[in-house]
């Protein structure tokens, strides 16, 4: 998995409450076996218009937010199914980090696990920094992972949460499956107690 | 021993190890996959050498694109979703796990042929590339959707690093009126709470009118927990649940049987448990409901109109103009009012037998309304048997519906049934987002006997209406 350390760049407003997995790549591109390649259907519904040409209202279409590194946005965003699709497509179009107020359970989750990192501020400063991000590609926003915090362009620094676990693995691009994997021990012994007592499972 | 939550007492359960920042190992004793989100697990496990650690306990089954219509034994015409249905053929035999092919009766939606074929049981973990895998809640299991590099990492440990989710109890007191179902209960509790009023939470629901509830229509009020932000749904299982599964091909059998049970018989939320939320609904004032919007917390009894976006406060504002505007609605306009062109009824949240029961009482000896498309996809090859042999399939034939083969189909349109745009469905899923149904297309969620109404008169109606009609004079 790619490290997050600390990143500047340019952040794109998408101030849309309930963002789901459907808008950030719909069900046709779900027919892949690959996990790159995405990127160019980001949001698909909203990026193009329905002759397939782009939506020049579309935020990501706008010349200043077209390598956007920071996405800001509404309430609950992610809501809806489990596709990792949904962080593939974010990561591939070059979107590392998403700012917003809320997030669902999985899509949160599914974004450690690829590089990127989703980070959830109280409404009223996600409202700042959605006001910093429309200012366009000279006002560039800073996530810094280590410290834990993100600078608007003026320079006004905001602290967010993250769970230790969770930020250790970003920071190192470490691979939670070779870490479970030395707990093979745990694992099996966990399973020999489970048989005596839930031989039915 | 200090009082537990139903969550709490599974979680306790699985634990393998835990660090003192929380984060936990928790062993995973089912692991469904489908086509659509595990090629790249599969793929992952190869590139690094390692294989399923417990084949046993993993059963897959394509799902999200096969065709639904009668001649799919030609194949799926789409190469992509043709490409994705073999590759799990693949994987599946390859690793040498469960397996429900595309020809087999046993086939259907991942989350109806779990519980069908008894893999699901009360205690369990369970986990899915899924995000209705909440479904199977309606056991007593921890049941949750995964992504899929975390498919990979069950594949690879049968173990799931987690952090444990706060405690939520959704208890809906009283009796349902006739013609007020499962799905009711569920739309209503997300109108209630909003879709992240469940966030960092596990849902148990409980009450009267929950234990009134059959098995299929518990799986119907768990599978929708996720549209309410939760990260699984549970209730509590007793005989209802303990009937169903009896039985049925992987439940314990003999004395295992009676060991299970009495593990199962503990497993409920002690009196005094800490409740982090409790949301209390009355049954008595639940009815038949739809969504009006692109949300499933845009949803209001059928004998409501429109909401104006003035009505909202914050970022609903605009979020709700917008939905108008794509559902091309009016505030003040009735919902009984709108006409519909499609009526889909099936999915992982009603396609299962009782809802299909549910339609043919409703449609029974009458014709749907000219011009409307209307089709019923049952949840699973078995379902769609006991269907026929019911009488049911005949009843929905004659009243002029499609009858089809056992899948996903238009829930979410990764397969041909799709919505075209502005074209506007009634439909039994549980996603009304844009485009969920097909690019441009407009979906009305609610109950099969709603859809079935529907279905009837063209437009959304309030199905009391025809079970008044119905009634001898």
């Amino acid at each position: 998995m790619d490290k997050f350390t600390k990143i500047t760049g340019v952040a794109a407003p998408l101030p849309l409450i309930n963002i789901d997995t459907d808008m950030i790549i719909p069900k046709q591109f779900l027919k892949t076996i690959k996990r790159s390649g995405l990127g160019v259907n980001l949001f698909d519904e909203m990026r193009y218009l329905d002759d397939g040409s782009e939506n020049p209202d579309f935020v990501l279409n706008k010349p200043a937010y077209r390598k956007a590194e920071v996405l800001v946005a509404g309430d609950n965003f992610g809501c809806g199914s489990s596709r990792e699709h949904a962080p593939w497509a974010i990561k591939d179009f070059g979107i590392r980090c998403v700012i917003a107020p809320s997030f669902a359970d999985i899509f949160f989750n599914n974004c450690f696990k690829n590089g990127i990192l989703p980070i959830a501020l109280p409404q009223e400063q996600v409202d700042v920094l959605m006001k910093d991000a429309e200012k366009g590609e000279n006002a560039r926003m800073t996530v810094d992972l280590e410290a834990q915090t993100v600078t608007t362009s003026d320079g006004e620094v905001f602290s967010f949460e993250v769970d230790a676990f969770k930020k250790h693995c970003l920071l190192e691009g470490l691979d939670d499956i070779a870490l479970t994997l030395e707990k093979t021990p745990a694992i099996e012994s966990f399973e020999a107690r489970a048989e005596m007592e839930r031989p039915w499972v | 021993m200090s009082p537990k939550t139903l969550y709490d007492k599974i979680w306790d359960a699985h634990l393998v190890d835990a660090t003192e920042d929380g984060t936990s190992l928790l062993y995973i004793d089912r692991h469904l996959v489908h086509e659509v989100t595990s090629p790249q697990a599969f793929e992952g496990l190869r590139m690094a050498g390692r294989g399923v650690h417990a084949p046993d306990k993993t059963i897959a089954v394509p799902d999200h694109n096969v065709p639904t219509t009668p001649d799919r034994e030609k194949g799926i015409e789409n190469e992509e979703s043709r490409i994705q249905v073999e590759a799990l053929d693949k994987n599946a035999r390859e690793f040498g796990v469960n397996y429900y092919p595309v020809d087999d009766i046993r086939q259907g939606i991942v989350h109806i042929v779990g519980p069908e074929q008894g893999w699901t049981l009360p205690g369990m973990t369970v986990v899915c590339g899924d995000s209705h895998t909440a479904t199977h809640g309606a056991f007593g299991a921890l049941a949750h959707g995964i992504g899929t590099s975390e498919v990979e990492h069950v594949l690879a440990t049968q173990t799931l690093i987690q952090t444990r989710s706060k405690n939520m109890k959704v208890e809906i007191t009283g009796e349902l009126h006739p013609g007020v179902t499962a799905k009711d209960i569920t739309l209503s509790v997300i109108g209630k709470t909003g879709t992240a009023g469940g966030t960092g939470h596990v849902i148990e629901y409980c009450g009267e009118a929950i234990r009134k509830l059959s098995m299929e229509g518990r799986m119907t009020v768990c599978n929708m927990a996720i549209e309410g932000g939760a990260r699984a749904g549970l209730i509590a299982p007793d005989e209802t649940t303990f009937d169903y599964i009896k039985g049925r091909p992987h439940a314990p059998k003999g004395a295992q049987w009676e060991a299970a049970l009495a593990w199962w018989k503990t497993l409920y939320s002690d009196d005094d448990a800490h409740w982090d939320k409790v949301i209390t609904l009355d049954a008595d004032e639940i009815a038949p409901v739809v969504t009006w919007g692109t949300s499933p917390e845009d949803v209001l009894p059928i004998t409501g109109t429109v909401p104006n976006p003035e009505d909202f406060t914050g970022g609903k504002v605009e979020a709700v103009k917008r939905a108008l505007d794509y559902m091309g609605l009016t505030p003040g306009q009735k919902l009984a009012d709108i006409e519909i062109d499609t009526v889909f009824i099936g999915s992982c949240t009603n396609g299962r037998i009782e809802d299909l029961r549910a339609v043919a009482e409703i449609v029974k000896g009458k014709k749907i309304k000219e011009g409307i498309r209307a089709m019923i996809v049952p949840g699973s090859g078995l379902v769609r048997a006991q269907a026929e042999e019911e009488g049911l399939a005949e009843i929905f034939k004659d009243a002029g519906f499609e009858w089809r083969l056992a899948g996903c189909s238009m829930c979410l349109a990764m397969n041909p049934d799709q919505l075209s745009p502005g074209e506007r469905c009634a439909a039994t899923s549980n996603r009304n987002f844009e485009g969920r149904q097909g690019r441009g297309g407009r979906t009305h969620l609610l109950s099969p006997a709603m859809a079935a109404a529907a279905a009837l008169t063209g437009r959304l109606t309030d199905v009391r209406e025809l079970m008044a009609e119905s009634e001898p004079a």
